[in-house]
């Protein structure tokens, strides 16, 4: 069947319940989808207990209904195994584990290679663990657009490097990493790689295996699954090479008084109770996404997204921070117009019920990049439509007119 | 409504500029950071006899934040750093609904941010900075 915005807009039913709104601000956190909030509220409803602790029948659903959320994550990143999943807080959380187990073991003049483009969660965490352990943190540089300078990779990836950590797609300019090359340089120094999948997964399924990662992590609020839950991928030998992060129940072997052993992961960092409920709620929208024909949901954010582009390029003074192509690009478009601060335009914005994110968005090492303090971005999903272009170039003149 | 927020007085105020610049040699000076929109004030203060002689501004943010800004250029020679204080504190009250008319008429401007709370660091940042100047004074 032919995708239709409108028809799948009914699977979000905040967007029915705020029929006059025009949500853009999809790279901050996707609405719920329908099949995570029923699989949430039956969850809690009929199976609600603790996992991996209980003998009596009710854990045991429980158990099974979270093991079968890990199941439905691997499934949606081609892992290759499901103790590869290990569920986490989310993005952060995921990326903050790996800066710890694996960063902790680096030595002083130790590489970790990132780009410019990061979000700060890919990006402090590292910059924290150069305070730790006195690691070197070099930077792949940016082109004028904002991609990754892949030309200017052996500058940034020496023999020193023994992590690479860069972002799949931009959360600002929208732009999609070429990781092969990367994957490359990061297998030819001997350095993992990790790959910040937050503003990607929601664009439809991942291929870990041929992606070249050792780790990806995403957060389940942008897949239009709840809030508190997200994913840390991590290649089987990776993963069984890290020490825990946190410690606590549920992660050990067996605990004297004088020492402890750790369970096998993905348990071993998955310390205490996990977001239980938020990863069945996880594993219902990952399995109902997989099953979408992405090719019709991407090519309609694409046609929404090229109109914006070409629309926005009409307005005088709009200046646009990433590629204006759409080759490799997110439905994400982030842009200034002269003299309107970006929260003053998305203020506006809201009284015409478009809903759009104004800052740096958490990403200011690359607002330096592009020499301004931050931007407006428009973030589609699949259940955007014409109208909230509409609505949003609309609000666009009519800031110009308000406040210049 | 958002609408409320850019009213013409404080769209002038803004455009005012009142205190734009910089100081030939500040007694105090800071610098506030928004951590969540990047904006930046700089605050100087020349001071006599404990009071501000004048003050000077430099932002680089947005309309509400340069309307409070503009404000504290037009109004704050005069006062001592206790004085500064009370105004900080009525701009908070201000923002938090609370009961009482400002020492500043132009701070009434800035009510229909109330309901607004992530923007409420917009307005504050100049005053918030204007203290940290005159602190710097005091621990120089």
């Amino acid at each position: 069947m032919k995708f239709s915005a409108h028809e799948w807009r009914g699977h979000f039913p905040l967007l029915a319940n705020h029929p006059r709104l025009h949500y853009l601000d999809n790279a901050a956190t996707g609405q719920l989808c329908a099949a995570a909030f029923d699989a949430v509220t039956h969850h809690e409803l009929t199976q609600r207990a603790n996992v991996l602790r209980g003998t009596y029948r009710l854990a045991e659903q429980a158990d099974e209904a979270y093991e079968k959320a890990r199941r439905q994550a691997a499934a949606y990143l081609n892992a290759a195994g499901v103790d590869e999943v290990v569920f986490t807080s989310g993005t952060t959380a995921a990326i903050n584990l790996v800066a710890h187990a694996f960063g902790d073991g680096l030595k002083p003049g130790d590489e970790v290679a990132l780009s410019l483009a990061e979000h700060h969660s890919n990006f402090v965490p590292w910059q924290m663990l150069r305070e730790r352990c006195g690691i070197v943190l070099r930077f792949i540089p940016l082109s004028a657009d904002g991609r990754l300078d892949l030309s200017r990779l052996d500058a940034a990836i020496t023999p020193r490097c023994r992590l690479v950590a860069v972002t799949h797609a931009s959360n600002v300019t929208g732009a999609v990493t070429d990781l092969a090359p990367i994957a490359a340089a990061a297998r030819a120094a001997g350095a993992r790689l990790l790959v910040d999948g937050a503003q990607r997964v929601q664009h439809g399924p991942v291929d870990v295996q041929a992606l070249g990662a050792d780790f990806y992590a995403f957060s389940g609020h942008k897949v239009f699954a709840p809030t508190g839950v997200g994913v840390l991928w991590g290649r089987g030998e990776a993963l069984a090479a890290l020490p825990p992060f946190l410690g606590g129940g549920g992660m050990i072997g067996r605990v004297t008084a004088a020492a402890t052993t750790y369970a096998a992961p993905p348990r071993r960092f998955e310390a205490g109770t996990p977001p239980i409920a938020q990863a069945i709620g996880l594993g219902a929208a990952l399995d109902w996404l997989r099953a979408l024909v992405w090719e019709e949901l991407n090519a309609h954010s694409a046609r929404l997204a090229q109109r914006l582009i070409g629309e926005l390029a009409a307005l005088p003074g709009l200046t646009f921070l990433g590629p204006r192509d759409l080759r490799a690009r997110l439905p994400i478009v982030a842009f200034n117009l002269a003299g309107i601060h970006p929260h003053d335009l998305c203020q506006v914005l809201d009284a015409h019920h478009v809903a759009v994110r104004g800052g740096h968005h958490c990403a200011q090492p690359l607002m330096d990049c592009f020499g301004v303090e931050g931007a407006v971005r428009a973030s589609l999903a699949p259940y955007n439509t014409g109208a909230d272009i509409d609505a949003l170039l609309e609000g666009l003149r009519d800031a110009q007119r308000k406040l210049k | 409504m958002s609408d409320d927020l850019y009213q013409q007085a404080i769209l002038d105020l803004a455009k005012s500029a009142d205190g734009a610049g910089r100081l030939a040699a500040p007694d105090g000076t800071a610098q506030g950071d928004s951590p969540l929109c990047g904006d930046r004030v700089r605050m100087e203060v020349k001071l006599e006899g404990g009071r501000i002689a004048a003050v000077a501004h430099e932002v680089k943010g947005c309309l509400l934040c340069r309307a409070a800004a503009a404000a504290i250029g037009r109004h704050a020679a005069g006062l001592d750093a206790a004085q500064a204080e009370a105004v900080g504190r009525q701009v908070v009250a201000l923002l938090a609904g609370e009961d009482g008319k400002p020492d500043w008429p132009e701070l009434e401007y800035f009510a229909p941010v109330r309901p607004h709370r992530n923007r409420h660091g917009c307005v504050l940042l100049p005053f918030e900075t204007l203290l940290a100047a005159l602190d710097s004074r005091d621990s120089a």
